[in-house]
């Protein structure tokens, strides 16, 4: 259960990161944490059952989150080329 | 204190000390150095849970990949120019009354799960067992993962060239 508090420490520091900083990098960073807090729970549990499916998880879940870092990255950067801005509350343009 | 507390509490250090300084720097190259040393620390809890296999990939994808792209990119778009600015959104208040009461949802839960006793991982290597798992029973999902991976390059290829 140690690990489980771990991760609910990750967790909410990558919920605060998100919700909070207006640098769209350290708001990619901070998903990548609570993706990090999802791991180590998913292998926590696997450990804790016996059973290693929960490390197969832990697999996929690192796999979605290099797509996922590569195309915001990309995202990141097309932005920056078209907006010159990185910070999120400047880039209103579909804001009402 | 035996060993394995004493190694898990420098990890759990590791791993939410450097979160929390990742998610305050204002500068986004001290922000990536933290965020490295946050993934150490989950890469040692990993090698705790006896996750071998786990503790290697965290550290080559995560910290040699995913970390330096984060870096190129930070290279790339000069971030430094942000960094005298305000770091935080101006409804800062919302955002953190959102995470305190998910903290506090979450840690009720967390005190009051009834897990089912623990059981034995079997004999074999960890590295065998995770193969063994991944290529049986879950080939599918690992070849559609290898497709998303083919996407997601195409994809932020396509994103991130300069316009023709």
């Amino acid at each position: 259960m140690h690990y489980v508090a771990v991760s609910l420490g990750l967790l909410l520091i990558g919920t605060a990161g998100l919700l909070l900083r207006r640098n769209i990098v350290i708001i990619l960073m901070s998903i990548e944490l609570i993706l990090n807090a999802v791991n180590l729970n998913l292998v926590a549990f696997s450990r804790h059952h016996g059973n290693a499916a929960g490390q197969v998880f832990a697999i996929f879940v690192i796999a979605v989150a290099v797509a996922e870092a590569a195309v915001g990255l990309g995202i990141l950067l097309a932005l920056f080329r078209n907006r010159e801005t990185v910070q999120v509350d400047e880039v209103d343009l579909l804001k009402w | 204190m035996t060993l394995e507390a004493f190694f898990f509490y420098a990890f759990a250090t590791l791993a939410l000390g450097g979160a929390a300084l990742a998610v305050t720097r204002p500068s986004a190259v001290h922000a990536a150095i933290a965020l490295m040393v946050s993934l150490l620390g989950v890469a040692g809890l990993y090698l705790l849970l006896t996750a071998e296999f786990l503790f290697v990939a965290q550290i080559i994808l995560y910290i040699g990949g995913i970390l330096l792209l984060f870096l190129f990119v930070i290279m790339l778009v000069n971030l430094d120019a942000g960094r005298g600015l305000r770091q935080f959104h101006r409804r800062w208040p919302v955002g953190a009354a959102v995470t305190a009461v998910a903290g506090v949802v979450l840690a009720v839960l967390w005190s009051r799960v009834q897990l089912p006793p623990a059981q034995r991982m079997p004999e074999t290597g960890n590295v065998e067992l995770v193969a063994d798992t991944l290529l049986q029973d879950y080939l599918v999902p690992f070849e559609v993962v290898s497709l998303l991976l083919l996407v997601a390059v195409v994809g932020s290829v396509l994103l991130a060239r300069k316009r023709a």
